[in-house]
């Protein structure tokens, strides 16, 4: 059985998608409006679809049918955006302190300061959102949402707005983490970096998953299309 | 100058804006948070002393604070004295004039910060009370104190529900607003102009206190 099963209606769009998480990264791609934010966000438990059922790691997070609905903060995800959303009167190390509150204060600085070091941003801890770049807003914004070390990492076009060299050397830092992870995206060429599989999503319905050389093959038209756009 | 009544009127205010920034945080971030239906209610309830006139306000209060209601009897039975005519009547009196001018300021500061950053605190396992104290709380710090501006100076002008629910004994009730109206009546203008200069200053200091804390055009979109 799928992990994700997924019925919504919002509006006029439909979505109902079912899919699996990869062992390790899985990317969720399609064009803009294809729903893969909403898929994210319900993942989440920031919406609640009309029909789902989400299982991770063997624990049900979602069952309309049973009426679970684990409330986000209980459900062991991370979730990083575009807009990375850091809480701009904390400095860097208060956000990425933000999920850990719960361990002591000495564990909770070494895994602070050895979360900015995996993502290069060692030397922010003491700057505050305002103060930072989008590359380095990014950079802590991923340290936060690993720091509680998550079961599952969302990631919602994290690298979009980030210069080649940036994005590049973030990707590297992310694949490299021992967290499953499904990565959003629209863009091919990026996708095309990441050695994943690929859920093709298109109007809220998953048309192809499995490696992308194979999604490649059996959508070669609509992806060119896409490519493109 | 009637320095009783100044320091009343003092007194009074700073209860009065304490006491509603304690009711009116949780109120406002009930409101911007909640899905129940009784949220429009409620807003329009807390709004209602904005357009109520003061004396039908306070007409209300002194029958539901007297003796004539069971409620009254309660707390004067609670209190060893009734609320009506006492600093405590004109406490709860000017708390309820006054409370839009502490939920609109905070509801609208708690509209205003990006949802986002509340669904990642919600992520990141932080309740209702951490998100509010942690979050909401220093993005709104400009509309604390916009709103503590706005009761303690509205608290100081009021006159017509502390004259209802007060009434007018000196050292008890008698607050400025009705120390002014005591010397006109007495034809001691000069008196009445002083205590005036006082109340005027006391709100254009407090105004000029809430614009000095925004920051300036250029800042904002610097």
């Amino acid at each position: 059985m799928p992990d994700v099963q997924i019925r919504h209606q919002q509006g006029h769009f439909t979505l109902d998608a079912d899919f699996s998480l990869g062992s390790r990264c899985t990317v969720l791609f399609g064009p803009s409006g294809s729903g893969k934010s909403t898929i994210l966000r319900i993942l989440a438990g920031l919406i609640a679809p009309q029909q789902g059922r989400v299982t991770l790691a063997g624990r049900t997070l979602l069952n309309t049918d049973q009426r679970i609905a684990v409330p986000p903060g209980r459900r062991s995800i991370g979730y990083v955006t575009q807009q990375a959303g850091l809480f701009p009167h904390l400095t860097a190390r208060e956000n990425v302190a933000f999920g850990i509150r719960h361990l002591e204060r000495e564990a909770r600085d070494r895994r602070v300061l050895e979360m900015l070091r995996l993502f290069g941003a060692e030397s922010l801890t003491h700057r505050r959102t305002p103060q930072l770049s989008g590359g380095e807003r990014q950079r802590v914004a991923l340290a936060r949402a690993v720091a509680p070390a998550p079961d599952l990492l969302l990631l919602d076009e994290p690298l979009a707005a980030l210069d080649d060299a940036s994005s590049q050397d973030i990707l590297s830092r992310l694949l490299a983490l021992p967290t499953r992870v499904l990565y959003v995206s629209h863009d091919l060429a990026e996708i095309w970096r990441i050695p994943a599989d690929v859920v093709f999503l298109e109007h809220g319905r998953v048309t192809a998953t499995g490696p992308l050389q194979h999604v490649l093959a059996s959508h070669r038209e609509r992806l060119l299309h896409q490519l493109a756009i | 100058m009637d320095l009783q009544a100044l320091w009343l009127t003092l007194r009074l205010a700073a209860v009065t804006t304490a006491i509603l920034l304690l009711l009116a945080i949780p109120l406002a971030f009930w409101i911007v948070s909640t899905r129940s239906r009784l949220r429009p209610v409620v807003e329009a309830v807390t709004t209602l002393p904005i357009l109520l006139p003061p004396t039908v306000l306070g007409f209300y209060l002194l029958v539901l604070l007297g003796q004539r209601t069971a409620f009254g009897r309660g707390i004067a039975h609670l209190l060893g004295h009734p609320l009506a005519f006492s600093f405590e009547g004109l406490v709860v009196g000017s708390a309820i004039y006054s409370i839009p001018f502490a939920v609109q300021p905070l509801t609208a500061g708690f509209h205003s910060v990006d949802a986002s950053l509340i669904e990642q605190a919600r992520l990141l396992g932080a309740g209702r009370f951490r998100i509010l104290r942690e979050i909401l709380l220093p993005l709104s710090a400009r509309s604390v104190l916009a709103a503590a501006a706005l009761c303690f100076t509205h608290t100081i002008g009021e006159f017509g529900v502390v004259l209802m629910v007060g009434g007018d004994i000196p050292g008890a009730t008698r607050t400025l607003s009705i120390a002014i109206y005591d010397q006109v009546q007495d034809f001691s203008y000069a008196q009445a102009n002083h205590t005036s200069l006082v109340l005027l200053a006391f709100s254009l200091a407090a105004l000029i206190l809430l614009y000095a804390s925004r920051p300036r055009n250029g800042a904002a979109h610097a």
